[in-house]
């Protein structure tokens, strides 16, 4: 552990013409933390994840990766240093088994793309048989991903973000799509995949019950601010939550 | 799992056992056959560097540059410098067209889809415009170039045809096993993965860019070797090698081909060389139009190549061993 934090964003800024995405964002995030980005549309949580990620570049600022810096390298660089993220709507190799996807994820992320070894090696398969259990995915190894139901493709492309064990975990709106019922069983087999692992895992999330059961810290985004980061009782108690993020404090004066 | 770590030795003899096959056949074969095969065979191998490319997701249109280059570096090699080793002059065919191709690859890799098609075109018609211009390469007429000795050895007069044969499948079986062993190695997948979805790729810490750049390369020197070894059967070259209709063949045998199967490229090489004699020979004004019902008829009812015929679609009853037998095709 060369660093304090995981990550430590230092003033961030970043605006698209007139809308602020990010003002003077600070946040530093502890290894091993789970974090919940919470905030209404346009607050400015997914460009906080992009900038993170290196799909966009900050206006000024810099964020550090365990010490180092990231700001302004590309996705794949990004990632080759250990930042692993998963997606709203799941990015999946359609054409594929849901084994052969792990597999392609797992060669993927090697440092020199061999033109020789089996992609099936004895190693690769393995780890891909290891994910497919830790992730309740062995009944649907042989399945096509264009056959799969949506709760399944959203932990497919959570577990193709674990694969080679990142220092940091992004899942973006990992519950969105998936129905009410189905949420926390989801949410259930995601953590019990990380149990044990030191990764640091940032979610961006709507639902509060998620955000409850499974942080142990939100961070609530709005108008390019952070305007709470507590424990979620006390940050989802906040008045400002309430009124910008959550909506319950306008739902009760306009009832009142 | 140690059965997985060899397929590789799998594939090698699946390899050896076809090339001793077609090396025994040929031998029983009528001249016109051996002939046929061979032109099916440098054709073929023009074709699987498409299938590799299609393997990353696009499709050039312009192989014709790469054949050509390696039909005229073999012609030439052989006119200027003197080189007479038909397998000197196939592996400088193979070089020399990776060569002209690499600077443009990553350029290239960046363009997709019909930009990418259309890109590789004008390279090829750039080709095909220098040629027919420079008096040194013979202009339109093209070269011509005599017969080829093997290791030092020159074959008598009634092996030409037969030897000439045996080489083209014997180095044209070997990119083949080389070729299967690369679609399933580690990379192979990654190249196929990124056909699906590249900004996972993206994400996962690979380049498709330098995917492709690398594809488009090594489906230069495919080209360029099929190119050598069509000139060195057929004694002449031509513009025409790399003129758009010429791209236009390998793009139909690959797409009749597919993208599963290495086997397919030669079979489907071998299905347009047949209609091709014999519906030039029997009903020589229409013959295209025959070619045309064939490759709608394959397209509408084997949409992924005649590979799919033999190489299973992965199915939920598999079992997970059958998966990494398939691969071998």
């Amino acid at each position: 552990m060369s660093s304090a934090y995981m990550i430590d964003a230092r003033g961030i800024q970043k605006k698209f013409g007139a809308v602020t995405a990010a003002a003077d964002v600070q946040i530093a995030i502890a290894h091993g933390q789970r974090v919940s980005l919470i905030g209404s549309n346009g607050a400015g949580k997914t460009t906080f994840v992009n900038m993170l990620t290196g799909y966009i570049k900050p206006d000024a600022g810099e964020i550090l990766l365990d010490g180092q810096s990231i700001t302004g390298l590309a996705p794949r660089q990004i990632a080759r240093l250990g930042v692993a993220r998963s997606f709203q709507i799941p990015q999946l190799y359609k054409a594929l088994s849901v084994q052969d996807n792990l597999l392609a994820a797992i060669a993927a992320q090697q440092s020199a793309l061999s033109f020789w070894r089996p992609a099936k090696n004895a190693d690769s398969m393995a780890l891909a048989h290891d994910m497919l259990q830790r992730f309740d995915l062995l009944p649907h190894a042989e399945r096509l991903v264009s056959e799969l139901p949506g709760g399944v493709r959203k932990l497919l492309d959570i577990a193709m973000a674990l694969t080679r064990q990142p220092k940091v975990l992004l899942l973006d709106e990992p519950t969105s799509g998936v129905s009410a019922d189905e949420k926390f069983p989801m949410m259930d087999t995601v953590m019990r995949a990380l149990d044990g692992s030191p990764t640091t895992v940032l979610f961006v999330e709507h639902d509060m019950d998620i955000v409850a059961q499974y942080s142990e810290r939100v961070i609530a985004f709005y108008s390019g601010r952070i305007i709470a980061d507590d424990k979620p009782e006390q940050a989802l108690a906040m008045s400002d939550v309430k009124r910008y993020v959550t909506g319950e404090l306008i739902a009760a004066t306009d009832h009142a | 799992m140690t059965a997985r770590e060899s397929a590789p030795m799998r594939t090698l003899l699946f390899g050896l056992l076809c090339i001793g096959v077609l090396l025994l056949a040929g031998a029983a074969m009528p001249r016109w056959l051996t002939f046929l095969l061979t032109m099916a065979l440098a054709n073929g191998v023009v074709a699987l560097g498409i299938m590799l490319l299609m393997r990353s997701g696009v499709v050039s249109f312009g192989q014709g540059l790469v054949f050509a280059s390696g039909g005229y570096a073999a012609a030439l090699g052989f006119r200027w410098l003197g080189w007479t080793d038909g397998l000197l002059l196939t592996l400088a065919g193979g070089l020399l067209a990776a060569l002209i191709a690499a600077p443009f690859a990553w350029l290239i890799a960046r363009y997709r889809g019909i930009f990418f098609a259309m890109l590789t075109l004008a390279l090829s018609m750039v080709l095909y415009g220098l040629l027919i211009k420079s008096t040194a390469f013979g202009g339109s007429d093209g070269l011509n170039m005599g017969r080829v000795s093997y290791l030092g050895v020159r074959p008598a007069d009634a092996w030409v045809g037969y030897t000439n044969y045996a080489v083209t499948v014997v180095i044209v079986g070997m990119i083949s096993v080389l070729m299967r062993v690369y679609f399933d190695s580690v990379r192979g997948l990654v190249v196929l993965s990124a056909r699906d979805n590249e900004i996972r790729v993206e994400y996962l810490g690979s380049s498709v860019q330098s995917l492709i750049a690398t594809n488009f390369i090594i489906a230069a020197f495919c080209g360029g070797v099929g190119g050598a070894l069509a000139v060195i059967a057929l004694g002449h070259v031509e513009p025409d090698y790399s003129y758009w209709t010429r791209s236009g063949d390998f793009v139909f045998v690959a797409i009749l081909a597919g993208h599963h199967s290495v086997l397919a490229a030669f079979v489907a090489s071998v299905a347009l060389e047949l209609v091709r004699s014999f519906s030039s020979a029997y009903f020589p004004n229409s013959w295209q139009l025959a070619m045309g019902l064939f490759l709608l008829a394959v397209i509408r009812f084997l949409p992924n190549g005649i590979g799919s015929l033999w190489v299973a679609r992965i199915r939920s009853s598999a079992a997970p061993a059958d998966a990494a037998a398939r691969g071998s095709a």
